[in-house]
């Protein structure tokens, strides 16, 4: 199901916590599966379910809670752009909209060549760098421009 | 203000590589740790000089961290936990993550000292998901502290362990409250629990444990180092010691910026380069986006410090100060702020999870032009259902803010009401 | 220390650790609520039961906040109910107030609360929110929409069944309560969340618009299907049982109800029922009177009698019947001169008759199974024999308790298991002697002969070490060991394995009457209520030497025998046989007239469960049709054959004949496990045997027939399973189809892996008709590829 370079980051995360807490590494497993697989199936969090020994609705309960895990299938790029109200003072809402019109989506699509989802987020603390996109949850982009943003849908195409 | 003596927390800023282990030694880092091991000192000692020191809980609450420290039953057998709140999603709060980013091992200090006074085996720091390149940061500091023997098993010789670990947190502002933290280290969704049993008694696991912020934690190291009673004289009573502030919005130069405790606000404002375009302030939200909006006028005549700001009517909070200027519709900021805490709501008690989506569609009904005549008074009593009704302080968090906005700003609701347009 | 604590007024003492809402329950003081439920863990989440407190700034959760010295609550102060009313309209403002097509109407916790604190006007003008609908499967409905999210049946799941099913997915406005994906709700306590649930989003699925709650009318019952007896709630409208839901009774079974007994009632409106008396007549059915057709039995059984004997007159019975009726049929065998009488239909070792001193029970109380702290349970399926038994089991090991195992088969215990000894069914009698050598060895005794040089495996000495300690402690044998041809060696080997070790030993009993059964003499080797009296054949004799002429009272002998082909040879060989049945089934084939009698809920009776409580119950409904309850049936039948002491006019008066004073102590003298040890022989363990189970929907002919228990994944057509090892040295790889043949019997069925069983097993259920054709329920098998 997870490839065994997936399994020993998880079970590097597992060792993290006491024997029996082995539920506390769900999220990282959660992530890392996510990186390997680009989303969560069902069947991926069933198998985390028993790799963690837990219930599987106890895992989707997890999935579903925190916004960053994509529990149904995302484009290649998921941009996240920060509409919070410090961002949006420093034109968020610009930036939001710039990528709307290039990428021809609202917030929560997935372009129909699959290669980006849009969505908005919620503060990511960093709003000393408004405004901000995160590109597939790892990769923060700051102080965002027209400019910067055409840059990177060109640089992310290309990938 | 210049801070005597030099920053608290970004006290390795001026070096090179300023979040290296070798910088922060260079900067005095670890002394305190080590004087600490090599002399055995009693745990009522470190209890004592952080109390001395009049440190508050920098997470938002302010609460007095040695009085914090004191519940915890450190005799009681079996394991125990301090906990570091790196969550910061608090609209407007990024301190803790250049302390992560610039100086990580006063945290890492800090957390140990903690570990040490508190009779704790291990630590977790619980950092924000958003920012993965900080916990990726952190997992390398930890690494460097680890190899250099500060942390693991009888750490530099003195009989005593101890083991940090880094857990990050994916989307989601409600594990900034400490329980709903706990749950959600433990690989539950993070709903916040039921108090009392508060934390110091049932924590992580079950067992006693201690949560502090980011900052709480890396002041620890300065005033273990340089005494309580010098930490406390960089602020003001009751205020001890400096404090992060993270100034956004419409200012010229928004960051972090580490003055004393009760520096005038127009001070701060100006090391943030004043208003963006020499436009005119016209609101501050001094505390974080559950702290209640303070006209700019209010603010010219505060000191930034817990007591300052709560007598004229808002909160001091985490520190984020989201300056506006004259260009801002209230309606306008206030629906992005309670759609914040709609979204944000964990969804386990109604009045959280029903009042907080009704707020933001009220003020998104007014927004768009279609409020109605009784709607303030709706809002004021859906807020009033709200606070203090909720089992955490994000109920309040969310009523706050619509209260401190009708409390300033009615007459420009009254005006969207009445005109379906903004007045700005 | 106690705390003093003033509630609206009135003052009591309470223990430290009190909640104020349990004070205020204490004081008979209603505070409203949804989360709360004495029996789960505390939520806080709802909000409702918000109260004022002196000196508190905000109003507190009555349920979460707990009292301290000298505190004042007030819950109706205008500042307390503002707080209730606030909390009553966020409830409602996303509820769809759909109470005139909720089968909760007339039961809803929301809907009574909302008259006292709703507003007459909503102010929430925005649209509702909706939320899509989940498929828990046969047994419960949703209506998620009108779900409150108290978390009860999450809770419920966690906490009480063991095993989260149900979770609340996504957060905030868009939380839902589900369970994962596609999956349906399998606990076979499900049904409880039913009750929990104080709204209409989760209603029975059975029950579904059949009535409204206040056309029903409701009568107290208790369940026939296994040996905890608990108390029922029937509800019933124009004659007919429309819902079953617990009767709440601390030391039984709770609030709580398994499944089974919860929605077998849909067997008793099967379409299979019999309504009138029929008889064969050259080979074809006919209705008949019920004077013709007791007629036709009394002089067919008299003509055998005089003509072949009394001894060719035999009568299986099954368990579930009430005490009346099984008094009176072995009444009436007796008084024609036979003792072969039984009910024991599963059982396949007798050895014990002339060992035992009673009825074999529980050893202790229901209630005590919570306090014990060491135990071990021997041969059973614990979670589908016992539903309530094993939650009991689980609770005690939450508290830590150390739960101990010598079992062929392994269940998701949904709780620790100190230790198990997994090994086959033979293999436990060397295991329990294994264990009896630990102990004795242990204790510096020197070790009994029946023990022998039984091998002590690591498994059965950690056993020992954890029987060996502790002070409540329980040995419990449980139906796969009762069933086994070698109970007698295994219930003495427990019984020393219990002396050594201070236990208590019980059996837990594999049916709803069985000590009952025992108490009204329908066994052979002893009388009523352990009188001596004709002495007779039992049930394996009775079938091994086909009698002559059959009485089955509730029998379905294909499914209730432990050898259903050596039953069904028999019922076939006899001249005569009278089926007493509420069904008609296969005695269609074999039987020369049925007679319809009522089930548990169409009678008058008693049941004596496993504590030996006797339970009394009146009819919940009239008898169906011609339908007439078995005590009755019997009773005419004697005064047809002429039979001295039959003339009782009521059931209440056969139960006093029978057990005496024992009916009003309400508990019955007869319980004694204590039995003269039998040989013990330490076989080896090379042939390849069957484990064979009876499935929680085959268990009697009630829930056979209950179409909703029939849909579940539980009643799943049954398989055969093997350990990965053993279906590698047949040639199995993974599995797939399999001949199997048992003694005379044989299937073709399909086999799958299941590593958690002995090597040398394979475990194929009984009492189905795929598994019909192979015969007993243990035995020697050979598998080999279809
Ligand atoms: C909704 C909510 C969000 C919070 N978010 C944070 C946070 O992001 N960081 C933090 O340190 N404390 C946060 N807190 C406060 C914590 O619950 C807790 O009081 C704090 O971590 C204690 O640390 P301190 O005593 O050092 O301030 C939050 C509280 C609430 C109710
Ligand atoms: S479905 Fe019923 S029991 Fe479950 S959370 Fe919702 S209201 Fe509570
Ligand atoms: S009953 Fe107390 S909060 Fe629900």
């Amino acid at each position: 199901m997870l490839s065994s370079e997936s399994l020993a980051l998880i079970d590097k995360e597992v060792a993290k916590y006491p024997a029996e807490q082995r539920q506390s590494a769900v999220m990282s497993a959660l992530r890392i599966a996510q990186v390997e697989k680009g989303w969560l199936s069902n069947e991926v969090m069933d198998f985390i379910a028993h790799y963690l020994g837990m219930q599987p609705i106890a895992v989707y309960e997890v999935a579903t809670f925190y916004n960053m895990y994509n529990t149904q299938p995302v484009g290649k790029h998921k941009l996240c752009v920060c509409t919070n109200l410090p961002c949006k003072l420093m034109g968020a809402d610009a930036i939001a909209e710039k990528l709307k019109k290039k990428l021809g989506v609202e917030f929560g699509e997935t372009t129909e060549d699959k290669q980006f989802t849009l969505v908005e987020g919620e503060c990511m603390g960093a709003c000393g760098d408004a405004p901000l996109l995160l590109v597939n949850n790892h990769r923060m982009e700051s102080f965002l421009n027209e400019e910067k943003v055409e840059a990177l849908l060109d640089e992310l195409k290309g990938k | 203000m210049v801070i005597q003596g030099g920053p608290v927390i970004f006290n390795t800023l001026h070096l090179s590589d300023s979040w290296k282990l070798s910088s922060y030694e260079s900067a005095g880092g670890y002394s305190a740790l080590k004087k600490i091991l090599a002399e055995k000192t009693p745990a009522e000692t470190i209890i004592a000089e952080v109390k001395t020191s009049a440190l508050r809980g920098r997470g938002g609450a302010g609460f007095p961290t040695g009085l914090k420290w004191s519940f915890m039953p450190r005799q009681f057998p079996g394991d125990k936990y301090v906990v570091c709140n790196s969550d910061e999603g608090e609209p407007g709060t990024f301190k803790d993550r250049d302390i992560m980013r610039y100086n990580p091992h006063a945290l890492i200090e800090g957390m140990i000292i903690a570990g040490y006074t508190l009779g704790a085996k291990a630590g977790y720091n619980y950092i924000h998901g958003e920012i993965f390149d900080i916990y990726e940061g952190m997992e390398r500091a930890v690494e460097e502290a680890r190899a250099a023997g500060y942390l693991g098993d009888n750490i530099l010789g003195s009989g005593f362990s101890f083991n940090l670990y880094n857990h990050h947190g994916y989307g989601a502002y409600i594990c900034g409250e400490e329980t709903a933290l706990l749950e959600s280290i433990e690989g539950k969704k993070g709903q916040p629990r039921f108090k009392p049993p508060f934390p110091a008694s049932f924590g992580l696991y079950g067992k006693p444990t201690t949560i502090n912020n980011t900052e709480t934690f890396a002041s620890i190291p300065y005033i273990m180092r340089e005494g309580g009673q010098k930490f406390l004289e960089l602020g003001k009573p009751n205020n001890g010691g400096t404090k992060l502030f993270s100034v956004s919005g419409h200012v010229e130069k928004p960051g972090n910026y580490e003055v004393s405790l009760g520096t005038p606000f127009s001070e701060l404002l100006q090391m943030a380069g004043g208003i963006k375009g020499g436009r005119k302030l016209k609101a501050v939200i001094p505390g974080g986006s559950s702290a209640p909006v303070l006209p700019g006028e209010i603010m010219m005549d505060c000191t930034m410090d817990f007591d300052s700001i709560a007598k004229a009517g808002s909160m001091l909070g985490s520190g984020a100060v989201i300056v506006m200027d004259e260009s801002v519709c209230m309606v306008r900021a206030l629906e992005r702020l309670s759609y914040f805490y709609f979204e944000e709501s964990c969804g386990q008690c109604t009045p959280c999870r029903e009042g907080t989506g009704w707020m933001y569609r009220v003020v998104h009904r007014i927004e768009h032009g279609q409020g109605r005549p009784e709607d303030l008074e709706l809002l004021d009593s859906v807020a009033a259902n709200i606070a203090g009704r909720t089992i955490c302080a994000l109920g309040d968090a969310a009523a706050m803010p619509v209260q401190g906005m009708l409390k300033h700003y009615r007459h420009e609701f009254e005006h969207h009401i009445e005109h379906k347009k903004c007045m700005v | 220390m106690a705390l003093n604590i003033e509630i609206d007024g009135q003052q009591t003492e309470v223990e430290p650790g009190t909640t104020v809402m349990d004070a205020a329950h204490k004081l008979g003081i209603y505070i409203p609520h949804f989360c709360y439920h004495k029996k789960l863990s505390i939520a806080a989440n709802c909000r409702m039961c918000l109260v004022q407190v002196e000196k508190a700034p905000k109003p507190l959760p009555a349920c979460a906040t707990p009292v301290s010295d000298g505190m004042k609550v007030m819950t109706r102060s205008d500042y307390a109910i503002q707080a209730q009313k606030g909390v009553m309209e966020f409830l409602l403002i996303n509820h769809p107030l759909d109470c005139p097509i909720c089968d909760q109407g007339g039961e809803c916790q929301l809907q009574d609360l909302a008259v006292g604190y709703g507003s007459s006007s909503s102010r929430y003008a925005e649209p509702k929110r909706v939320v899509v609908e989940k498929n828990l499967g046969p047994l419960v409905s949703t209506e998620m929409t009108r779900c409150i999210h108290c978390t009860r049946c999450v809770r419920f799941g966690q906490e009480i069944a063991g095993i989260m099913e149900m979770g609340q997915a996504f957060r905030g406005e868009h939380a839902e309560i589900m369970p994962f994906i596609d999956k349906t709700i399998d606990s076979e306590l499900s049904g409880n969340i039913i009750d929990l649930c104080p709204v209409g989003a989760l209603t029975s699925k059975p029950f579904r618009y059949a009535a409204r709650s206040w056309e029903l009318s409701r009568r107290k019952g208790v369940s026939p299907h296994d040996s905890l007896g608990s108390n029922l709630q029937i509800q019933v409208k124009s004659g007919r049982v429309m819902r079953v839901l617990p009767l709440e009774i601390e030391d039984i079974n709770e609030c709580w109800l398994s499944d089974r007994d919860r929605f077998s009632y849909e067997g008793l409106n099967s379409e299979d029922r019999l309504t009138q008396p029929m008889v064969k007549e050259n080979g074809q059915w006919v209705v008949a009177d019920w004077q013709t057709a007791l007629n036709l039995v009394a002089s067919r059984l008299r003509e055998i009698q005089v003509k072949d004997g009394a001894e060719q007159l035999g009568a299986l019975a099954s368990p579930m019947q009430t005490v009346e009726e099984l008094y009176l049929l072995q009444k009436l065998m007796r008084e024609l001169g036979s003792g072969n009488v039984d009910h024991r239909l599963r059982q396949s070792d007798f050895r014990l008759d002339s060992q035992a001193h009673g009825a074999f029970w529980l050893g202790m109380n229901v209630a005590d199974l919570n306090k014990l702290d060491r135990f071990l349970v021997v041969g059973s399926v614990l979670r589908k024999d016992h539903p309530l038994l094993a939650l009991r089991l689980r609770q005690a090991v939450r508290h830590g308790a150390g739960m101990n195992l010598i079992n062929p088969v392994v269940e998701d215990y949904l709780c620790k298991v100190a230790n198990k000894a997994i090994v086959s069914p033979d293999g436990i009698v060397n295991a329990l002697a294994g264990l009896v050598r630990a102990l004795a060895e242990a204790k510096g005794e020197s070790v009994p002969a029946m023990a022998g040089n039984a091998e002590v495996t690591p498994e059965l000495k950690a056993i020992a070490d954890s029987m060996a300690g502790g002070e409540n402690k329980g040995i419990f044998i449980g139906n796969l060991a009762q069933h086994h041809p070698r109970f007698a060696e295994m219930a003495a080997l427990a019984q020393e394995a219990a002396r050594l070790c201070g236990a208590k030993l019980g059996v837990l009993g594999d049916s709803g009457n069985g000590v009952g059964a025992v108490a009204a003499g329908a066994i052979p080797s002893r009388s009523a209520m352990g009188a001596q009296g004709i002495t007779g054949m039992n049930v394996g004799e009775m079938l091994a030497a086909p009698r002559k002429a059959m009485v089955l009272l509730g029998t379905e002998p294909e499914y209730d025998c432990h050898d259903p082909l050596a039953a069904l040879a028999a019922v076939q060989q006899a001249e005569f046989v009278v089926a007493l049945s509420p069904y008609k089934h296969g005695a269609l084939d074999y039987a020369d007239v049925l007679l319809p009698v009522s089930p548990f809920t169409e009678t008058s009776g008693t049941f004596i469960n496993a504590e030996g409580r006797v339970q009394s119950f009146n009819g919940a409904v009239k008898p169906l049709g011609e339908t007439r309850p078995a005590w009755k049936v019997l009773r005419v039948m004697g005064n047809l054959l002429n039979l001295p002491g039959f003339d009782q006019d009521s059931s209440e008066a056969v139960r006093d004949e029978v057990l005496g004073a024992d009916a009003q102590a309400g508990v019955c003298k007869l319980l004694n496990n204590k039995t003269e040890p039998v040989q013990v022989t330490l076989a080896g363990m090379d042939k390849l045997e069957r484990i064979g189970e009876v499935p929680i929907y085959q268990m009697d002919a009630i829930v056979r027939r209950a179409p909703s228990l029939q849909r579940t994944a539980d009643a799943a057509p049954p398989v055969a399973r093997a350990s990965g090892m053993l279906l590698e040295k047949l040639g199995f790889g993974e599995g797939g189809m399999a001949v199997i043949r048992q003694g005379q019997g044989s299937v073709v069925i399909r086999i799958d892996r299941d590593d958690c069983l002995p090597a040398n097993c394979v475990r194929i259920p009984g009492a189905h008709d795929v598994t019909q054709s192979l015969g007993a329920l243990f035995g020697e098998l050979t598998v080999e590829r279809a």
